[in-house]
């Protein structure tokens, strides 16, 4: 221990900071949200093993090209909002706020495929309840049903990533977030990444069926 | 890292590391899909999680910084998942045996 573990304001206040209790408490969260996608993970996985071959019959209705295409926007905006918490540790606010837009603009391009993705697969008859949908075989009906739920969860994920990402990157420019108090980017950054976690399962499971 | 200070002792991963992972991140992704235009059978699902699961492991490692953090993260990491792995082992154990 030493004076350094404490943060010295510009009057000479002591203010009691904690980071590796926050990230503790950040990482808690992300397991909770492990456990929430791993249950939907477990019933497509029961239902994939009672219904392997309609999964793969429904799956062929999957553009495999957007599923990679998202895959790769997640994948970049990762590295991106990685390289931002390293650019404001290394003191480069500009570079910082430069790699966080990026990220978000990657994951509102990830949202924008997402939606022609879904108005497609709609203009089909494919949704949830729709006459096409449930005239077809349970197994279809089940994968096509967990395809929603499970990429429409990741999707509000998405969507409160920006959010969040957003608030950060406003707290960077009001100088609130610094190269000497940067947890909260760190954090985002954690949320951010198990979106992308989540995504590198959802594709495989969903996409590359054939 | 004997000191438990948190904000002057702090890792700091390089440009360069993260870009390299990127690379292989894409790579493994490339391969993925390449490999799933070949019929492998029941094998395929197989190789398509081993796939997803070394591109996690990228992830929590370098990304995520769970190699460079305190040994007490890896700990959780591994309690959340051998947890997850117990319930999908007890379920299957139901629904196979049905």
């Amino acid at each position: 221990m030493s004076q350094n573990d404490h943060a010295v304001t510009a009057n000479d206040q002591h203010v009691h900071r904690d980071d590796i209790g926050s990230k503790m408490g950040m990482w808690l969260f992300l397991f909770t949200e492990l456990l929430l996608f791993g249950g939907m993970f477990l019933i497509y996985a029961v239902y994939r093993f009672q219904h392997t071959e309609l999964f793969k019959l429904a799956a062929l209705e999957l553009d495999t090209a957007v599923g990679t295409l998202n895959t790769i926007i997640l994948l970049t905006s990762s590295l991106t909002v990685a390289l931002a918490i390293t650019a404001l540790q290394k003191g480069n606010k500009f570079l910082s706020i430069l790699n966080l837009v990026i990220t978000i603009v990657f994951a509102l391009t990830f949202m924008v495929n997402k939606f022609f993705e879904w108005s497609v697969k709609f203009s089909h008859g494919i949704y949830p309840g729709s006459e096409d949908l449930t005239s077809k075989q349970n197994g279809e009906i089940l994968f096509f049903g967990l395809y929603y739920v499970m990429t429409g969860l990741h999707g509000l994920h998405v969507v409160i990533g920006v959010a969040l990402l957003t608030y950060v990157l406003v707290l960077i420019i009001k100088n609130k977030i610094t190269s000497e108090n940067f947890i909260k980017l760190e954090n985002s950054g954690l949320y951010w990444h198990l979106v992308d976690l989540i995504w590198i399962f959802l594709f495989p499971l969903f996409y590359l069926i054939h | 890292m004997q000191n438990d200070n948190s904000k002057h002792e702090h890792h700091v991963t390089g440009y360069g590391t993260y870009i390299l992972v990127w690379l292989a991140l894409i790579a493994l992704t490339s391969i993925t899909v390449t490999v799933s235009g070949i019929d492998f059978g029941m094998a395929a699902l197989g190789i398509a999680l081993f796939i997803a699961a070394i591109k996690s492991a990228l992830v929590i490692n370098i990304f995520m910084h769970i190699k460079f953090d305190e040994a007490i993260f890896k700990v959780f990491l591994l309690v959340s998942l051998f947890t997850l792995l117990v319930i999908f082992i007890l379920t299957f154990f139901d629904v196979v045996n049905r």
